[in-house]
């Protein structure tokens, strides 16, 4: 099968790309792919802490693009997959340690030995958003339900369309049904009214997120977890599988799931 | 039960979620037509410029924006007029 770059963004900051990565990325590596994920938040780096990898960083990836090692040198492989890898950003220099050209021929080398390169891209629009983009074939625009966050999903993605990347899909993330029922939040139609772009996936506002994120083990990896079985479902349409997407997948389908759904059946 | 009899009586109260609509619709037809208030205020300015060869009018008071209802977006100019230049 041909491997995919997909890029992670969102334009702003705090809405959970590096989450998104890290769960995808591992998800993805459930399902026997052999996946990389790539850092570009240079002096900013995070996705090493959310995957628990921090302590097995020697190199980055300002140092492969300068020559000071060898690609696989950089590649930290991951403590529960094989299949899967991390390429850190470095830590001490800035954004414009790395061209898009080199990002690109990057991302062309790590096709050669992996299916999918998952790149978590920086928050903003400037060098670090067309590094992130640059040797990407798609986009995955993440987005909370909030009008700030909706406004800068919509400029990404009219960056990306600008940059020649069309296959983009939508995550919405941290939904809060509760809130989207008594009218407090916008719910899913009303962002895919206003965005222009296909939905791959609800994530549901969820504390096992903090929780993992404090353990440095993606929620995925815990069956219980709703916004990691959530990202599972994700990483299986990525796959090209078809999994529907429930209008609110947090829906609880316990007792009091059931009886509320008798509830709305009686009313 | 609460929300759900707050909503047969206060119909009429919008919700914030549809607060939160209407504000990012029109803040997205400012960003999507790509105009700055830089822009707009260049626009203002040169049509105070032709206006004036015809009307007199209250330059202070000059609003130009734009507008959108359900389909359509629009420029929007309210120009009060102070009086007529005489012909010739």
């Amino acid at each position: 099968m041909k491997s995919k770059v997909i890029v992670i963004t969102s334009g702003k900051g705090g809405v959970g790309k590096t989450t998104t990565t890290a769960n995808l990325g591992t998800a993805l590596a459930m399902l026997n792919q052999r996946v990389v994920m790539i850092d570009t938040d240079i002096g900013l780096r995070n996705l090493d802490v959310v995957l628990g990898l921090e302590n097995r960083i020697v190199f980055d990836i300002v140092d492969v693009v300068n020559g000071n090692c060898k690609l696989n040198q950089a590649l930290i492989r991951d403590k529960r997959f094989d299949g899967l890898h991390l390429l850190p950003a470095a830590q001490t220099k800035d954004k414009t340690a790395v061209t898009p050209h080199q990002m690109k021929n990057l991302t062309n080398e790590l096709r050669k030995d992996f299916d999918v390169i998952l790149v978590d891209c920086p928050a903003g629009i400037e060098q670090g958003f067309r590094n992130a983009v640059a040797g990407a074939d798609e986009a995955i625009v993440v987005a909370t339900p909030e009008v700030s966050s909706v406004r800068d999903a919509d400029r990404i993605i009219g960056l990306l369309e600008a940059s020649g990347l069309r296959d983009s899909h939508l995550v919405v993330n941290r939904l809060r049904s509760k809130m989207v029922k008594r009218g407090d939040m916008m719910d899913i139609n009303d962002i895919l009214d206003i965005l222009s772009i296909t939905l791959i996936g609800v994530v549901p506002e969820d504390e096992s997120i903090v929780v993992s994120t404090n353990r440095g083990e993606p929620a995925v990896l815990e069956n219980a977890s709703r916004a990691g079985g959530a990202y599972r479902r994700i990483a299986r349409r990525l796959m090209g599988e078809e999994v529907p997407i429930m209008a609110m997948e947090e829906e609880s389908s316990g007792f009091v799931g059931r009886f509320r759904k008798m509830l709305k059946l009686a009313r | 039960m609460l929300d759900i009899l707050a909503r047969i009586f206060m119909k009429d109260a919008m919700n914030s979620k549809d607060i939160a609509r209407e504000r990012l619709r029109l803040v997205l037809v400012h960003d999507r037509s790509s105009v700055s208030p830089e822009v707009l205020n260049n626009l203002k300015e040169d049509l105070i410029k032709v206006i004036r060869q015809y009307l007199e009018i209250d330059e202070d008071a000059l609003c130009v924006n734009f507008e959108n209802d359900d389909q359509s977006v629009a420029l929007v100019a309210n120009i009060p007029v102070k009086g007529f230049r005489r012909a010739g």
